[in-house]
């Protein structure tokens, strides 16, 4: 079995700063980390390698500095890494990110099972993981709470908005993972030397054979138009202060108020 | 053809077992101001078996048309079949606009429109209008919620978004109200390689902060999950709920299901105390419409205060014990 699992490099903090002119995302000294679904859908990969045995390649489309996160993934047990980078990626929507990242599986070929976190924590579309499902045309399965792969099949619980369900996909298919399906693993120091060793490729769009009309900004229809201040509501809010037991005090009373206790 | 030549606005009518997805009709309401700008035609797509009936709650809640598929294979929902479904019809009308609920379903099949149309979509917009260039926008909070952006389809048609639900109230159903019911017949064939197994009920475990009066969420500024005790006392004793924003479900501390905000549940509570919450965007299109919002939080220009109705600056460490028992005293 050969699964593919894909990771983000996400920043490592919410308080992002924006350049005031441009309007644009200042990563400049900005901490990043790999996004959190990410690291249950390796483990998931990792988890059924070890009941099944596959061979799991990490996948991410990213600047050079991306690497941490694929470096990662070896670390925690993937067998091999791609970086997909190239300008021509850069400003990507998720309709040109799954493009891309479509043409690499397309490229590394007789894929099983595609892994996904069900979003990243910063664009938090949840939409490059179906769109490529899409892309390649496989079934998918988003928001999957357990995994596990049977005489062909992919077979996941799904936790909905009123229902649970237990559905099953034909291989090859696509799987978006929820942060409750496992906890993941820490890297053994032992794991992170051994996997400087394991294979690395970086790949641009010319490796890809991609047609760079669809990746990219040239391949995205949406774009940001304009960014701006959430407008203020200015709640008249009500402050209470003194001594701790003063403002329990105050708060007791306001909820006697309203009726609450 | 040119992008001047796709008319009309389409909101897809999600519905399962027979039942509408309420948000369709939140989003017909919003629709309609689209309309209101633009004069196009607002046309509800019904995709099921044995639906027909619900064409006349989609004419009441504002619809002028309704397109109805029905075909076995779209029984139940399964993510190809209804991509196979939609795009052809999509491409036979060229509809300027495509709205999609942004729920677990529409979650599921809108991207996979936006790969079969080849256009854009906007992942969970809050607000949806024109700006002054009269460009179709769609607001989303960005870059941690510190900002909302609005997001554009400049070339490409039909433009669509997911739109967050909870957002925007429902019309006043218009007794009576007539439309052009249009049945099409789509050429679809269930898909042999996905199969629902089973179906169950969501347990109901009793800590669903959907719907409930009483929430106490926790925030960022909780450091120690040991922290999170005098919160669950709180909760327990005000008959509420604990919640969470992101980051505390981020690292584990709490399930999905707790997390309040744009990539969790949007709640509607009499009652929300927010713990050391600073109040992005992100979180606060997640609870602004609260009935009561009570917040702590040590720093004062927090965010949340913003739209608090009660505020203590000071350490929830210190406050909320005082104020367990301060109310234990009461109750005595």
């Amino acid at each position: 079995m050969k699964i593919l699992v894909y990771v983000k490099q996400v920043p490592d903090t919410d308080d992002v700063k924006l350049d005031p002119k441009t309007g644009n995302i200042m990563r400049e000294g900005v901490a990043s980390k790999l996004n959190p679904l990410d690291a249950n859908a390796v483990e998931a990969a990792i988890r059924l390698k070890e009941k099944y045995g596959a061979q799991v390649c990490a996948i991410s489309m990213g600047p050079p500095q991306a690497e941490d996160v694929l470096k990662k993934a070896l670390a925690l047990g993937c067998d091999e890494a791609y970086l997909l980078s190239d300008r021509a990626f850069g400003g990507a929507d998720t309709l040109a990110t799954s493009y891309t990242l479509a043409m690499a599986a397309r490229k590394i070929g007789d894929y099983d099972l595609l892994l996904f976190g069900r979003h990243a924590v910063d664009g938090d579309t949840a939409q490059t993981g179906p769109a490529t499902a899409a892309q390649l045309g496989i079934p998918q399965i988003t928001l999957a709470s357990s995994i596990d792969v049977q005489d062909g099949y992919v077979i996941c619980d799904r936790v909905l908005e009123t229902c649970t369900q237990k559905v099953r996909a034909r291989l090859p298919a696509l799987v978006t993972v929820t942060g409750e399906i496992n906890t993941p693993r820490y890297p053994k120091p032992i794991n992170i030397m051994k996997a400087l060793k394991k294979p690395r490729f970086v790949w641009n769009a010319e490796d890809l054979g991609a047609d760079k009309t669809q990746t990219g900004i040239p391949g995205s229809p949406s774009s940001t138009k304009e960014v701006l201040e959430p407008p203020k509501r200015n709640a008249d809010t009500k402050y209470f202060s003194g001594s701790t037991e003063e403002i329990a005090a105050q708060l007791a009373d306001m909820l006697h108020d309203e009726h609450l206790i | 053809m040119a992008k001047e030549d796709y008319k009309g606005i389409w909101v897809f009518a999600e519905q399962q077992n027979g039942v509408l997805n309420p948000a369709v009709l939140e989003i017909l309401a919003k629709a309609l101001e689209l309309k209101a700008h633009t004069g196009e035609e607002l046309t509800a797509v019904l995709l099921g078996d044995g639906v027909s009936s619900l064409a006349e709650t989609l004419f009441a809640y504002g619809a002028d048309s309704v397109i109805l598929a029905e075909d076995r294979a779209l029984a139940s929902y399964s993510a190809r079949p209804y991509e196979a479904a939609l795009t052809q019809l999509a491409e036979k009308y060229k509809p300027s606009i495509i709205l999609y609920a942004a729920t677990s379903l529409g979650r599921d099949l809108a991207p996979r429109m936006m790969v079969s149309l080849k256009t854009g979509l906007t992942a969970d917009a809050i607000d949806l209008g024109f700006d002054r260039d009269e460009v179709f926008y769609q607001t989303t909070p960005a870059y941690g919620g510190s900002i909302l952006a609005h997001i554009v389809i400049l070339e490409a048609r039909p433009q669509m978004a997911t739109v967050r639900p909870m957002m925007f109230e429902p019309i006043e159903p218009r007794t009576g109200a007539a439309g052009k019911l249009i049945a099409e017949t789509v050429d679809v064939s269930a898909d042999p390689d996905y199969e629902v197994l089973e179906t169950a009920p969501k347990q109901d475990t009793g800590d669903a902060i959907e719907g409930a009066q009483v929430i106490i969420a926790g925030g960022r500024g909780i450091k120690d999950q040991a922290d999170l005790e005098p919160l669950k006392e709180l909760a327990s004793l005000l008959d509420g709920k604990l919640a969470a924003s992101r980051p505390l479900v981020d690292n584990g501390w709490l399930p999905h299901e707790k997390q309040i905000g744009q990539s969790g549940t949007t709640v509607k509570p009499k009652f929300i105390f927010n713990i050391a919450i600073s109040g992005s965007v992100q979180y606060q299109v997640g609870m602004q419409n609260a009935g009561c919002v009570i917040s702590v939080n040590h720093t004062k220009g927090a965010p949340i205060f913003d739209i608090s109705h009660y505020g203590v600056v000071g350490d929830y460490k210190t406050v909320i014990p005082a104020l367990v028992a301060e109310i234990k005293n009461r109750k005595v």
